[in-house]
């Protein structure tokens, strides 16, 4: 195969707007899946992914395509995750392309995801071939979103393809500007190997696998090879390519070509995204540039409902950290909760799909504590010390000065939202930097907020406030100076350390407030009064109290039949192992769970 | 005895409309049955529970009272039996008597006739006085009275005048239930909830019904159940004692031979099969929990000289509650006060589990 064939691009589309359904029409048109064997949406193999339309792992398929000029092309489609949290995996995979097709809804337009992701890929001079799906929608106005598409990325539109991946309309004009508009890889395969690592997943047979885009030389069955970043070292026992159903192993990967390497590698941790393949006999002088280790950025404490099950739950995160080198996870401690994890993730998704995977997949019922940002503090002694976790917050009077971290965010929405959204960012400490008309109706508004604003609800608060319309994107900026403090919350008297968190002095009493009334409304009445306290160091913020229970009682004696006083010793014995028992207090789990949400 | 006149809108037992025929029909069921249990079980308690068996003529009590009799050693025992006013007449009640039934629970419920009306009853106060003063005529020395806590419209007041009634009566025993709205009753469906008097008022109400109880000389004996001095009810102490007992009729239950059973709730079923179907649910009574939880909802407590092994972790748990004055810790038994009987699930389930 020559080089000048190839082709290799990635999709990048908002949630919804039919990547998925395209890449499977592509597989279709290329003859590169038979009917029989389509699986819907087929790049997309978690169920999580699957229902809640995103694609996590980022994966690499080969089509062959006899093109209208009669020659043979070969395709490698580059997935991309869709997420903010994925970020750097996004910008590792399109590094491996020379071309991206940006789909857009029809009756949508440009969302804040697609436009971030398409500045990463202009960052990396890819071709940019964009496609305006959906038109079979009776709201479809392709002439608009072509608009949308010159004004706001500055790439050529109005001739771009017009399709309908549901109905597979217009599908072949999609693959000839692929060979039309992406350019053919560059690179020599008599070059010393160098080749990108843009993903690696673990399988239970083959040890992890690796997929790599080859820069230059090539790369083949029992070759010697160095991963350079982490230096580890291994024999390639498998090479080749995937196709829509199979790994092929053909043996050898050239300089343009994209595929797999096996090398019997227990450890995903060896394996980073962003690291470059050369041969130990004969390395390549340089590393490819933008490798960089992903860092977690926000934290969280994982616990089991049942403290039985702690193993239980150590088992599932070191299965899931086998596929996922990004999640992190350490044994904490809990006065409240017992024996944990607290646990690293990229983003907040990243971490609901990791919450959402242990419960769905391991079937363990969690209790998890609010999400937390990694807080960089000087200590009056000079030292400076990053604290993810509230519990260990240093005392007040130990602090010289406290930095949080900041993000700097995009929300395109349809103007008549511009308003509500500019008061939800302002509630959240945000500050205005700009606003840009896409068109007649749609706005990009640019915030700069401190991440711990977002980690909570800040989703679910933009979706409430914008009926849905509106999408959210944002980088990391870096550490700005700030006024923290850490807010307890007392339960009888005592502090629950799993309610803990650092927040802003200026919001320190408005959510204070609402997680004492939270707490009022989940923690069931018992024989006693509960005081519920927020304090900031030894001050009070706000009170609430749970009054006493005064009934609880089966008064009737049922002729003999007792068995409603077993089923409700029973339904007691059941209702015990949801709750925590702090101090005398018992505190079920939603009542953890409830101050997730305060919005 | 499962037929009513009228099902009332709070009851979620099992009854259906009274008619001869079927409650003849039933009658033979229950004296088969009575039969098929025979043993040398010793008897010293005969209940006649309900529905409304006051409704039956009193050929077929007599009848059965006959097999029972018959079948079974029978010592001086007690033999109460239901009725709701208006159900009966003096001449019943004589006739009861004269048959060996020597205690009766009447459904009084309120002396409020509003209070009667929102219960959806078919007396009134009068009635229901009336029918307690014909049992004592009839010669019954130990009558009961059920009175409800908690019913649409009641107040403090209203409650302590229907206390000041009954214990103005000839009367040595008072059963006092909290209205409970229970699924699949008439109350449910209308979801009365809101109109109810409210938990506190509910509280406030027990707490002084028990006191007056024992003012007027009825002490109380379990959550629910007050008498004079000796008029404690014999047969329903057995429940909580954890003493075995025959049920029979759809939807009774028996604890006998070392298992606790039930019959389903079919009237057809009973009627037409041999035997009653026997459901069991408990093959091993008599644990320590089930005791523990029988034993205290009785004013006497749960005694653990027996349970040796359980006394330290149960003792331990206990001091709290004693603290805040819902039980009281004497030797080694353990005893609810009214206070605590209120909340005797959440302590019943602070001790056990």
């Amino acid at each position: 195969m020559s080089i000048d064939k190839i082709r290799n691009f990635s999709i990048i589309a908002h949630i919804d707007h039919g990547k998925s359904t395209l890449a499977d029409r592509m597989l279709e048109k290329t003859y590169t899946v038979a009917g029989r064997d389509m699986e819907e949406q087929l790049l997309d193999n978690m169920d999580i992914e699957r229902e809640r339309g995103i694609t996590i792992k980022a994966r690499a398929v080969r089509l062959t395509y006899k093109a209208e000029d009669g020659e043979i092309y070969v395709f490698n489609l580059i997935d991309t995750p869709g997420h903010v949290d994925f970020n750097y995996e996004v910008s590792r995979s399109l590094a491996a392309c020379e071309g991206a097709i940006l789909v857009v809804d029809a009756t949508q337009g440009i969302e804040a995801q697609t436009l971030a992701n398409t500045y990463l890929a202009l960052e990396h001079d890819l071709a940019i071939v964009p496609v305006v799906n959906k038109i079979d929608l009776p709201s479809a106005d392709p002439e608009r979103v072509c608009g949308e598409v010159e004004n706001v990325i500055g790439v050529e539109a109005m001739d771009s393809p017009k399709i309908s991946a549901k109905l597979g309309t217009n599908i072949e004009a999609v693959l000839e500007k692929v060979v039309k508009d992406i350019p053919p890889p560059t690179g020599d395969e008599n070059a010393p190997l160098q080749a990108l690592i843009f993903d690696s997943f673990y399988d239970a047979y083959k040890g992890v696998i690796i997929y790599i885009r080859v820069k230059e030389g090539k790369v083949k069955v029992g070759d010697e090879i160095r991963l350079m970043a982490t230096g580890a070292e291994f024999t390639v026992v498998e090479t080749g390519y995937l196709d829509a159903t199979s790994f092929n192993n053909v043996g050898e990967l050239k300089a343009g070509e994209v595929g797999f390497i096996t090398a019997a590698i227990k450890d995903i941790s060896e394996t980073r995204v962003g690291d470059t393949v050369t041969l130990v006999d004969n390395p390549c002088e340089d590393a490819l540039p933008g490798y960089r280790k992903v860092n977690p950025m926000v934290f969280s404490g994982i616990y089991p409902a049942d403290g039985a099950k702690y193993g239980d739950l150590r088992e599932a995160l070191e299965k899931l950290q086998l596929n996922d080198a990004s999640l992190s996870f350490e044994p904490e401690t809990s006065i409240a909760l017992g024996f944990g994890f607290r646990c690293g993730f990229l983003g907040l998704l990243h971490m609901e799909i990791i919450q959402e995977r242990i419960e769905r997949e391991y079937n363990l019922d969690i209790i998890t504590t609010a999400p937390s940002v990694i807080y960089r503090i000087t200590l009056t002694s000079g030292e400076v010390v990053f604290i993810d976790n509230p519990s260990n917050y240093p005392d007040l009077a130990l602090i010289e000065s406290a930095e949080e971290p900041m993000v700097r965010a995009e929300i395109l929405t349809p103007s008549d939202y511009v308003g509500n959204i500019m008061e939800l960012c302002q509630d959240r400490r945000g500050v205005f930097k700009d606003m840009v008309y896409l068109d007649d109706t749609r706005v990009n508004v640019r915030y700069e907020l401190p991440l711990n604003e977002i980690v909570y609800d800040f989703f679910d608060a933009l979706k409430s406030r914008t009926k849905g319309y509106a999408s959210f994107d944002y980088e990391m900026l870096g550490y700005v100076p700030s006024k923290l403090v850490k807010l307890d919350i007392m339960l009888n008297g005592d502090i629950v350390d799993a309610l803990s968190f650092i927040v802003h002095t200026d919001n320190a009493y408005a959510r204070g407030r609402k997680i004492a009334e939270k707490l009022k409304d989940n923690i069931p009445r018992q024989m006693f009064e509960i005081p519920i306290q927020a304090a900031i160091g030894g001050k009070i913020i706000a009170r609430e109290t749970v009054r006493a229970m005064r009934k609880d009682v089966l008064a009737k004696c049922y002729g003999g039949d007792i068995t409603r006083k077993k089923k409700l010793l029973e339904k007691q014995k059941e209702g015990k192992k949801r709750m925590r028992k702090l101090g005398t207090v018992d505190v079920p789990q939603e009542a953890f769970m409830s101050v997730l949400k305060l919005d | 005895m499962p037929f009513c006149e009228k099902k009332c809108p709070y009851c979620d037992f099992y009854s259906v409309s009274y008619c001869r025929d079927t409650a003849r029909l039933y009658t033979d069921a229950v004296i088969r049955n009575i039969k098929a249990y025979r043993g040398n079980a010793e008897i010293d308690t005969i209940y006649f529970g309900g529905g409304t068996p006051s409704i039956l003529p009193v050929e077929f009590i007599t009848s059965i009272l006959q097999a029972v009799n018959e079948n079974y050693i029978v010592n001086e025992a007690e033999i109460t039996i239901e009725i709701n006013p208006k159900t009966v007449n003096t001449k019943k009640l004589l006739q009861l008597r004269k048959m060996g039934v020597n205690r009766v629970s009447i459904g009084v419920q309120s002396c409020v006739d509003s209070e009667l009306e929102a219960l959806g009853r078919i007396h009134n106060y009068d009635e229901a006085r009336k029918t307690v003063l014909s049992a004592y005529k009839a010669g019954f020395k130990n009558i009961s009275c059920d009175l409800m806590l908690g019913v649409i419209g009641q107040t403090v007041d209203s409650l302590i005048y229907s206390i000041n009634q009954l214990c103005k009566l000839p009367i040595s025993h008072v059963s006092a239930y909290m209205l409970k709205i229970e699924e699949n009753t008439e109350f449910n469906k209308q979801n009365i909830i809101d109109s109810l008097p409210c938990e506190d008022l509910v509280s406030d109400m027990y707490l002084l019904m028990v006191e007056n109880l024992e003012e007027n000389g009825f002490s109380q004996y379990e959550i629910s159940n007050f008498s004079k001095i000796g008029f404690e009810s014999k047969h329903n102490l057995k429940y909580w004692e954890c003493k075995e007992y025959i049920g029979i009729g759809p939807s009774s239950h028996s604890y006998f031979n070392g298992k606790r059973t039930a019959v389903p709730n079919s009237l057809q079923d009973f009627i037409e099969l041999d035997r009653q179907t026997e459901i069991v649910t408990e093959e091993n009574p008599g644990s320590f929990e089930e005791i523990a939880m029988l034993q205290l909802r009785l004013k006497e407590g749960l005694c653990l000289t027996k349970f040796n092994n359980k006394l330290d972790s149960i003792m331990n748990k206990a001091i709290p509650f004693e603290k805040m004055g819902l039980l009281t810790i004497s030797d080694n038994t353990i005893a609810l006060t009214a206070k605590g009987f209120l909340v005797s699930n959440a302590i019943i389930g602070g001790l056990l589990l």
